[in-house]
């Protein structure tokens, strides 16, 4: 076991990755000679040089498009989006290329092959560096999304990325980067795509979130069960498409109450589709309505400390829901 | 006027003979007949959108040459062919067969590109190195990019080939990968079919520029035009570009300057942007018979034995069609499958 931040996890994993198989390589902006501006590949570009870990123009279009023709060529490639704020240019590659690739020629191209964005809010970024946007992209058939939020979930989802035959966008928040700590066993191993995992167990109510919000929603759950007696069962979705529904189903028809958190805007968010699910396949197993707690429907959030904190939900916000929906 | 030696602008390159370019009489004749069987899968394929059994029709009459030309300078299972939808002749010469070809017309479950899941013209098949494409403009040209990168990494002696319209060129995704392609210096060749219009739009509404080729040196290589109805002439500029890249000295940008003879699609009327006058003028030019003409005078072929040899690549295109069109359609259930990977994937 070693105890590691997200960003050692997702650099160890990587170097781990490229160290063991000559067929991975990364490109981005700043990916080499600066190591990414989040330090994710610190020292690949002496490691394993520059034909493996490429500095590119900055064309979002062009790195994700890339990233196909080598796929589709006897590489792994793993690109990095400087921000999830400015993968916006490479939709048409992630729509219309990455995700039909496989479909469109009836399965005889394949496209292993991820695309690393962080994302998310919390660190100042106002509204071009804070975006969440995985609802864009659940909602793409042969995509995977996935949003680990430990260092062990990163670790072992980002295995499971560059293992799995398909592309994956792998979402990284940006917050959780250097603030969320856990161990990590030595030993290799995989977390699967496509599997929640349930983080703190209750019996009296289901929450369920990803990203930054998750350790939110612990944070709250831990309280209320100190202050109030009240154990809320934590469900952490990891990956947004394919959606685990079989574990986040498990945990709503034990306790009988369900509510979402997530940070992205809250119409047409990743947690309407999860609220949408357990309305569809567990209405008569609740005690209480679906409570979807979502950033507002605003372009984004602020850069002002204050106008940041208004825009994302936090741990009192989430608590009194929590106990409101408790208590119902 | 563009300087020669295509640093600072475009060269132009004019037609040697096919002995000067290693062309021996075999290959002309191959040439030809695949020019030939372009040409009337062409036909067939439009008397069968006229009979309602061919829904989309992607024309190539007038392209031949300089897809035929362009294209014979790769080897099979060598290089890679990153085709667009017009591109009928680069396949055929890539090894899709017309029965192939019409498998794809009539969206069967044997269409190597697709299943029958794309529209027509919207090539693809692993087996021969043709990488599938979709129907946004210049989505393939980071895809070829990248493949060359990739060709290159791995310390293969393979090109890779990239074709798509002048109006293609308008795109951000063409700059991109062709910027991408000059930094590292792959062995890539993009060729622009400029054909004068995107489907209604004419050049001078696409670009400010006269040739696409002028934009090569801007990203670090050699732009070339060349007639694209001279086949010949094609093959020369692409057997050039294909050696550069093949030694280690980057990309080329040919373009050949050519023109549509059908409308754009099946769906397409193209009296609303083009006069009759302009269209029969451009049919001087055809490629096709430019290049038999050039037959009969270097006395590779007879005049008899063109007419002959229409008649028989008729009969295998006739045979192709028929042979296409009994076969199966795909199964309705099959569309939620290739979604992912089934595991069992070569
Ligand atoms: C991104 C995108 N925009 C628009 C279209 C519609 N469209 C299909 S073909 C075409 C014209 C392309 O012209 P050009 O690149 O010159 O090729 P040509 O058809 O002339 O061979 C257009 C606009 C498209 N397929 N993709
Ligand atoms: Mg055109």
């Amino acid at each position: 076991m070693t105890e590691k931040n997200v960003v050692t996890a997702i650099h160890d994993t990587l170097h781990e990755r490229m160290a063991a198989d000559e067929r991975v390589v990364i490109l981005g902006e700043d990916i080499a000679t600066r190591g990414g501006v989040f330090r994710v590949t610190q020292g690949f570009l002496d490691e394993f040089g520059e034909e493996r870990v490429i500095d590119t123009p900055i064309a979002e279009g062009m790195i994700v498009g890339v990233a196909v023709g080598m796929a589709l060529h006897g590489l792994l490639p793993v690109a990095e989006i400087e921000f999830a704020d400015f993968i916006h240019p490479a939709f048409d590659q992630m729509v219309s290329e990455v995700s039909r690739m496989r479909y469109r020629t009836n399965g005889d191209f394949g496209l292993p092959m991820v695309v690393r964005a962080p994302y998310g809010g919390g660190v100042h970024g106002a509204l071009y560096h804070s975006q969440s946007i995985e609802a864009f992209y659940g909602h793409i058939p042969g995509l995977k999304v996935v949003v680990p939020s430990t260092p062990y979930d990163a670790t072992g989802m980002l295995r499971a990325a560059i293992d799995d035959p398909d592309p994956v966008l792998f979402l990284e928040h940006k917050r959780t980067y250097r603030l969320i700590k856990g161990d990590v066993p030595d030993e290799p191993f995989v977390v699967p795509i496509g599997k929640a995992d349930v983080k703190r167990e209750g019996d009296d109510l289901s929450v369920i979130s990803y990203g930054l919000m998750l350790h939110v929603c612990l944070e709250a759950a831990s309280r209320l069960q100190d202050q109030e007696g009240v154990k809320a069962e934590v469900v952490d979705v990891r990956t947004i498409n394919p959606l685990d529904t079989e574990t986040i189903l498990t945990s709503v028809r034990k306790t009988g109450k369900a509510m979402v958190v997530y940070e992205d805007n809250r119409t047409y968010g990743a947690g309407a589709e999860i609220a949408a699910t357990i309305a569809e396949e567990a209405m008569f197993d609740l005690d209480g309505p679906i409570v979807r707690i979502g950033g507002p429907d605003v372009p984004a959030m602020g850069f002002a400390t204050n106008l940041e904190h208004a825009f994302l939900p936090d741990a009192d916000r989430i608590y009194t829901h929590m106990l409101e929906l408790a208590r119902f | 006027m563009p300087s020669e030696d295509g640093d600072v602008a475009t060269r132009v390159t004019t037609a040697a003979s096919h002995e000067a370019l290693g062309l021996g009489e075999d290959d002309l004749l191959s040439i030809h007949r695949t020019m030939l069987t372009a040409r009337l899968v062409d036909e067939a394929s439009f008397r069968l959108n006229r009979q309602g059994k061919a829904p989309f029709v992607v024309p190539v009459s007038g392209h031949e040459g300089c897809q035929v030309g362009t294209a014979w300078a790769l080897r099979r299972g060598q290089d890679i062919w990153v085709p667009y939808y017009r591109d009928v002749a680069v396949v055929l010469v890539a090894g899709m067969t017309p029965v192939e070809i019409f498998l794809g017309l009539f969206a069967k479950a044997d269409d190597p590109s697709s299943g029958g899941r794309q529209m027509p013209s919207h090539w693809g098949s692993r087996r021969l190195g043709i990488i599938s494409h979709s129907s946004p403009i210049a989505t393939q040209v980071p895809h070829a990019a990248g493949i060359a990168y990739a060709a290159k990494y791995r310390k293969e002696d393979a090109v890779v080939g990239c074709w798509f319209g002048e109006g293609a060129t308008s795109e951000g995704a063409w700059h991109e990968g062709m910027n991408f392609a000059g930094i590292h210096k792959l062995p890539i060749v993009f060729i622009c079919e400029n054909n004068q219009y995107a489907i209604s739009v004419a050049q001078a509404k696409q670009m400010a520029v006269e040739n696409v080729a002028d934009r090569g040196p801007a990203y670090g290589f050699p732009g070339v035009v060349v007639d694209g109805s001279d086949v010949i002439a094609c093959y020369g500029a692409m057997r050039t570009a294909v050696d550069r890249a093949r030694a280690g000295e980057g990309p080329t940008l040919i373009e050949a300057k050519t023109y549509r003879f059908f409308p754009h699609t099946s769906d397409d009327d193209d009296r609303s942007y083009r006069t009759r006058e302009e269209v029969e003028a451009a049919k001087h030019r055809d490629p096709l018979h430019l290049f038999e003409h050039y037959l009969r005078k270097v006395g590779v072929l007879e005049k008899s034995a063109v007419d002959e040899l229409a008649v028989e690549v008729k009969a295998e295109v006739d045979k192709a069609v028929d042979q296409a069109w009994s076969a199966p359609d795909p199964e309705p259930s099959s569309l939620t499958r290739h979604v992912f990977s089934e595991g069992d994937e070569a």
